[in-house]
């Protein structure tokens, strides 16, 4: 075979479970959940094939911990789960920010709210993702609308994490985690990986949590000399708790949310598809970005002037490139299997802006279909 | 005595918190002392606790110490100790931690039999939070949220741990704590998972609610309520009404659960690793 077996059909949740082993991953903890299971019942074969571990836990809180603590000993560590499962995780994903320890959770969103449509896709969880864990903390978010991105962005979600020492979240959802699309795997040679930092000081020298100029600061796995302490309290650079000095909570709280802004560049993903003279822009993620794409082909083929901002990172919002585009539309139209919960990110990046906004929105368990957006498209040009 | 254990401590991080006349750091005392005598180094130990006064134990000490959320501190610990088998990982929790938020995590990691060794400080109360009932507090005594007297009936805890599958389950209290050091001893010296409950006094949310307004008084209480499994098997059964026992309560041969998962991986990585 020419192509060394790398042209497959595959679905979005095995994507995302072979690029896991891709990344490096070697370890998953998790529970059953729809429609997120695949990607723990493939990891069940895969992992010990390659060395790894999989453990399925008593409940989704015990599988993050779980990951955490892999994290500590030093192991890239992946959780998979949808919507009321990643709900009982975000306490633990509060922790893993505020510690600083690498890991990926993957969210194949479900309709909500609670139970909701066990087996049906929507984008309800964007929120969650940017603030589902109680008080400020930074987060990496990253949407994937076709099974391709969902392995590269499951890769690009541990180089993230490792990086930037921070629990990246993959949020995918029913539609992409189910479609099964033919892709052409990456030559592995192709795939760049990114490790923790280490440090380079001797473990006398080590000072757990203080940054290098890139504010993330150097990471020993548990027991190779380097003993510190962690704890989610407020700490200072020693790692010990501090939480009565205002001066040390404004400065870890500065810190934490700056390594993340300083690299906004590298971190916010995006794609563009006929922006170049566009009137009307669909800003889409996710599955709606899917519907988006095929409403511009179907405008540009009527001769209307749309086209697409997708976002493949939800958070950081990427506000820049928003408004860059608003600069030159009419309009914007936000498609979202939701309520409406990116638009208001959206609005917030063009106000002053002489542009409108424009909700499109379904929350009943369907997809949102390219001619209800070639529609709106047809409402503002 | 000193000597054993100041090694272990970190001195620019004393005093601790903990109020006069508190359990907690007998029983940081005994573990260390345990700790030392079966020689584990610094650099292989692991102590992860949760929240609560025992989980401020290991602030204080020089292993690897990880402070992590309420109850969970077994879900970091198995996560741990499978990604580096080799570990010594030690887990430090009490009543509300253990047995309250977190005793589903406390009965599957039993059921696992994963290597980790469970010390599980029983002050019948949230300490903390200034005295709040637990899964663990006697009936009919007092607390901020028992204010009329305790009605639910309380876990007993070993058998609860020893019904799950915990290979080695034991109890002491802070009053006997050379047995205690030796109990922990044993459990840390045991490959499976093991657990140490430790009956312990906590005159702040606890004792001076319930007539025992003194350390010393809640210790004597221990003294003369404790029987030790050996003694009680000499004993008719009236004289053990209102007693507790202590000892290794039980202690079996299971397979371990990392070793366990190491055959997983031969076995898989022969039927079919591509890597």
């Amino acid at each position: 075979m020419s192509d060394n077996g790398r042209v497959r059909l595959m679905q979005g949740n095995e994507a995302c479970a072979e690029a896991a082993i891709a990344a490096g991953c070697r370890f998953f903890a998790g529970y059953p959940i729809t429609p997120a299971t695949e990607i723990a019942e493939i990891l069940a074969v895969r992992l010990p094939q390659v060395g790894g571990t999989f453990i399925q836990m008593e409940d989704e809180l015990a599988s993050m911990a779980a990951v955490i603590g892999a994290s500590i000993g030093g192991v890239k560590a992946l959780t998979a789960t949808s919507g009321p499962g990643f709900t009982l995780k975000q306490e633990n994903i509060g922790y893993a920010a505020m510690v600083e320890v690498p890991c990926v959770i993957v969210d194949v969103q479900r309709g909500g709210p609670s139970t909701g449509l066990p087996t049906l896709p929507a984008q309800g969880d964007v929120m969650q993702a940017r603030w589902g864990t109680h008080g400020d903390h930074p987060i990496i978010v990253l949407a994937p609308s076709t099974v391709r991105e969902t392995y590269d962005l499951t890769i690009t979600a541990f180089n993230f994490a490792e990086k930037f020492r921070t629990p990246v979240i993959l949020l995918s959802d029913a539609v992409v985690g189910h479609l099964r699309e033919k892709i052409v795997l990456p030559d592995p040679s192709e795939i760049k990986l990114e490790e923790r930092k280490a440090p380079t000081v001797p473990p006398a020298d080590y000072i757990p949590y203080r940054a290098d100029e890139d504010g993330v600061p150097p990471f020993v796995p548990v027991g190779r000399g380097y003993r510190y302490h962690m704890t989610s309290n407020m700490h200072d650079e020693s790692g010990f708790p501090a939480t009565n000095n205002h001066a040390v909570a404004r400065s870890l709280m500065e810190r934490l949310h700056k390594k993340i802004e300083k690299h906004l560049d590298e971190i916010i993903l995006t794609e563009e598809i006929a922006t170049e003279d566009a009137e009307v822009l669909i800003f889409a993620y996710g599955a709606s970005a899917r519907s988006a794409k095929a409403a511009v082909k179907l405008a540009r083929a009527q001769g209307l002037k749309a086209g697409l901002l997708k976002a493949k990172t939800l958070w950081p919002f990427p506000a820049r490139e928003v408004k860059r585009l608003a600069e030159r539309v009419k309009a914007i139209i936000v498609p979202e299997m939701n309520t409406g919960q990116l638009v208001g990110e959206v609005e917030r990046a063009v106000r002053r802006l002489p542009v409108d906004v424009l909700p499109l929105n379904r929350y009943d368990g369907l997809m949102i279909p390219p001619d209800d957006i070639l529609a709106k498209i047809k409402e503002v040009i | 005595m000193a000597s054993a254990t100041f090694k272990y401590l970190r001195q620019n991080k004393l005093p601790h918190i903990w109020c006069p006349g508190c359990g907690d750091g007998i029983i940081v005392g005994a573990l260390l002392r345990a700790i030392d005598k079966l020689g584990f180094s610094k650099d292989e130990t692991v102590v992860i606790t949760g929240i609560g006064c025992s989980a401020r134990s290991n602030a204080i000490i020089d292993f690897n110490t990880f402070q992590t959320t309420h109850g969970r501190a077994l879900g970091f610990a198995t996560g741990l100790k499978l990604a580096r088998p080799e570990l010594k990982v030690i887990v430090i929790t009490g009543d509300g931690d253990g047995a309250g938020i977190g005793g589903n995590h406390l009965i599957h990691t039993a059921r696992r039999n994963i290597d980790i060794t469970t010390i599980l400080v029983n002050n019948s109360i949230y300490g903390m939070t200034g005295g709040q009932y637990s899964p663990l507090t006697p009936p009919g005594s007092f607390a901020t949220t028992a204010p009329y007297g305790m009605v639910e009936p309380a876990f007993d805890v070993c058998k609860l741990v020893a019904g799950a599958g915990a290979s080695f389950v034991a109890r002491g209290t802070v009053y006997h704590v050379r047995q205690l050091e030796e109990l922990i001893g044993q459990a840390l010296a045991h490959k499976g998972f093991s657990f140490v409950e430790v009956v312990a006094q906590c005159p702040t949310g606890y004792g001076r609610r319930n007539k025992m307004r003194s350390p010393a008084e809640m210790m004597k209480w221990q003294r003369d309520h404790a029987v030790t499994v050996e003694a009680a098997k000499k004993l008719p059964p009236e004289k053990l009404k209102g007693k507790f026992l202590t000892g290794v309560l039980h202690r079996e041969d299971r397979p371990e659960y990392t070793e366990m998962y190491r055959q997983v991986i031969a076995r898989a990585s022969q039927e079919g690793g591509e890597e």
